[in-house]
């Protein structure tokens, strides 16, 4: 067992590291007092390779693993989780769901833009009255002739103003027994007629990114757009959602990091008592925990991105990796502001954006107690994996790099 | 445009550089490139952009300093050299230039070498003009914009009287200073290539040279005294008064 990152893998965080700190901290704090996206974040990734790193040169990609993609993650949401959010619906939910079930003909029309950067891509799942009921969506496709009319609303989209593509799900079969059976995936180009779309505001955290609505009226699609077969959509969004939450483990883990980095460096510089409080055994006590959570949520992502890459199926090792990371980096961030005392309450400091945004995640892509239902399930048996049309193909170094 | 850019591996600039039985230790904080040198490395990245040609990375030092190397590969250099040989371990700044010189040489038809102002370990910034010296071309130091033409060099430097042109004719020694321009990112795809990549170590007897004799010993070092600081908060009832009570306290302390 060899636990060392190897020299590519250490140049891919360092790479990542310097452009979130160099470019993205300095500005951070003030794109998200304006609840905006910073215009260059995406442009800039995309740039930098960092929208297609773990997708294959011949699809537009960079040629890395999937663990360079875990590590990117965290780099990104040690600096702010708006960054990488962009990673988690654009590569996780998106690219990679079509690397794994589109034709080859939709990996040239969609995938390719995308991992070059030059589309932006989200994620159609949730609707206003469907989160972790997926199986309740009410956006309808029906098929007329070639083409599908699709009717529906999708609420709490990431980049829902900002991106190209979705992958929208919708109910093709509403006569199908079992409600799961009847929904199918569809590739949507955003500018197409019928479509209008906006983001939220006020919310909690998130405030540099894009989370918004997408409405579909009429919009009609070729069903060259479909996705899998029709009545294969909650097959294929699981199994993004695999890859999702691969991306959002990773990234608390970097936002745990970040709350033990500021909680370290500001208990050693404040006074209380006579002395530095990081000498107080309290505060130590915190700052443990934070290391055992950091250390924890690493290996876990770690395990996960491992398995992706030699192919193996990963659903319960990720959604252990999601649980834990998210609802650790919520406490990590709450007791960050506790070291800081009433300093860590404003946004002086930047420990009181990391708990903003760290509730997010405890709340998408698989709720905390979805998670506890999923892994109760495993280990009682009434939970198994069965197998897929199509796998996440495993990482091969030779042929993810040929052109 | 063939180019040469020297550099260094040094102590991450965050690292905690202190003297424990005489000598330099940093902990477990890492070793990375001389950030001066990735601003050389930049420029001549830059060069090679408008004018074609090669650029290769040269660094002396232990097998580690290929992590250093790869830096420059994964940024866009195309070659990248290790000399390591054991009679270097202690070597001044001017061994160091006579060391540089020859690899120089054996490059053949290099046309420029860039350097980064100083490395921040040693912080002497002498060996860009001491190269210069033993190659006898000219050196053009502190540059913070660069113009090459098939045969001259062009170079703005930041003074403190303020800035002056100087021209050169090729080849010539440069180095650089931050203004030069940030330095870009590695690539995925350098970084691809530069973890893939060989890089030839050459010893002194590959250079053909004899081991050049240091002229400057460091016979001791020194840990800076520690500084007792005393913070004081200096009330009053309107800035201006404290503003006036700090001047005093400057004043009266012979500060200023």
């Amino acid at each position: 067992m060899d636990f060392n990152l190897t020299n590519e893998h250490q140049m891919v965080q360092g790479m990542v590291r310097d452009f979130a700190q160099k470019e993205i901290a300095p500005i951070i704090k003030e794109f998200d007092r304006k609840q905006e996206m910073a215009p260059f974040v995406l442009p800039r990734m995309a740039e930098l390779g960092i929208l297609g790193i773990c997708l294959p040169v011949r699809y537009g990609g960079q040629g890395m693993d999937y663990i360079a993609l875990g590590l990117a993650c965290e780099e990104l949401e040690a600096v702010d989780s708006t960054l990488r959010v962009v990673m988690s619906v654009h590569i996780g939910l998106n690219s990679l769901g079509l690397f794994q079930w589109a034709t080859e003909d939709q990996k040239e029309r969609f995938l390719v833009p995308q991992a070059k950067g030059d589309k932006i891509s989200g994620f159609g799942l949730t609707e206003p009255g469907a989160g972790s009921d997926v199986a309740a969506m009410r956006s309808t496709a029906q098929r007329d002739g070639d083409d599908y009319v699709i009717n529906g609303e999708k609420m709490w989209i990431s980049l829902a103003t900002k991106a190209h593509h979705v992958l929208w799900f919708a109910r093709t079969n509403p006569e199908a027994k079992d409600p799961h059976d009847g929904l199918s995936a569809f590739l949507v180009e955003l500018d197409r007629a019928g479509i209008t779309r906006g983001d939220i505001h006020g919310k909690l955290g998130v405030r540099a990114g894009s989370t918004g609505w997408i409405s579909c009226q009429d919009v009609r699609v070729s069903h060259l757009n479909r996705i899998g077969e029709e009545g294969e959509g909650f097959k294929i969004a699981m199994s993004c959602l695999d890859n999702g939450r691969y991306t959002v483990a990773a990234g608390a883990t970097g936002l745990i990091r970040a709350c033990l980095d500021e909680s370290i460096k500001y208990a050693k510089e404040r006074p209380a008592f006579g002395r530095q409080i990081s000498k107080l055994q309290l505060i130590q006590q915190k700052i443990a925990h934070m290391v055992q959570s950091y250390d924890a949520a690493r290996l876990l992502y770690l395990q996960a991105g491992w398995m992706k890459n030699q192919g193996m199926r990963n659903s319960r090792q990720t959604s252990l990796a999601k649980w834990f990371a998210t609802d650790a980096s919520f406490e990590a961030a709450s007791q960050a502001i506790q070291i800081h005392g009433a300093y860590g309450y404003s946004d002086e400091y930047n420990v009181e954006r990391y708990l903003r945004n760290s509730k997010g995640a405890v709340i998408y892509e698989g709720t905390s107690e979805i998670h506890q239902l999923v892994q109760a399930g495993y280990a009682l048996g009434y939970r198994q994996d069965a197998p897929l049309r199509n796998e996440l193909p495993p990482y091969n170094e030779q042929t993810w790099r040929e052109n | 445009m063939n180019i040469v850019v020297c550099i260094k591996q040094v102590p991450d600039s965050a690292a905690k550089v202190a003297v424990q039985d005489g000598q330099v230790t940093w902990g477990e904080a890492p070793l990375v490139m001389n950030p001066w040198d990735e601003y050389a490395v930049e420029t001549a990245l830059t060069v090679q952009e408008d004018h074609g040609g090669d650029v290769t990375v040269v660094s002396i030092g232990k097998e580690g300093v290929e992590e250093a190397l790869k830096i420059g590969l994964a940024m866009g250099s195309n070659n990248a050299i290790l000399i390591s040989d054991p009679a270097l371990e202690a070597a001044d700044s001017q061994a160091v230039a006579r060391v540089l010189a020859a690899v120089i040489q054996k490059i053949g038809d290099v046309d420029i070498v860039f350097f980064g102002k100083q490395a921040i370990d040693g912080d002497m910034g002498v060996t860009a003009a001491q190269t210069a010296r033993v190659l006898g071309w000219p050196i053009l130091s502190l540059a913070s914009s660069v113009e090459t033409s098939s045969d001259g060099i062009r170079v703005e430097r930041t003074v403190e009287e303020g800035r002056q042109v100087v021209e050169g004719k090729l080849p010539a020694v440069v180095s650089v200073v931050k203004d030069i321009g940030e330095p870009r990112y590695p690539s995925f795809m350098g970084i691809r290539k530069a973890n893939r990549a060989t890089i030839p170590v050459w010893t002194l007897g590959d250079l053909g040279i004899e081991e050049p004799i240091s002229k400057v010993h460091w016979p001791e070092l020194q840990n800076p005294p520690v500084q007792e600081i005393a913070n004081e908060i200096i009330p009053g009832d309107s800035p201006e008064e404290i503003a006036n009570t700090l001047a005093d306290k400057i004043l009266g302390e012979k500060v200023l």
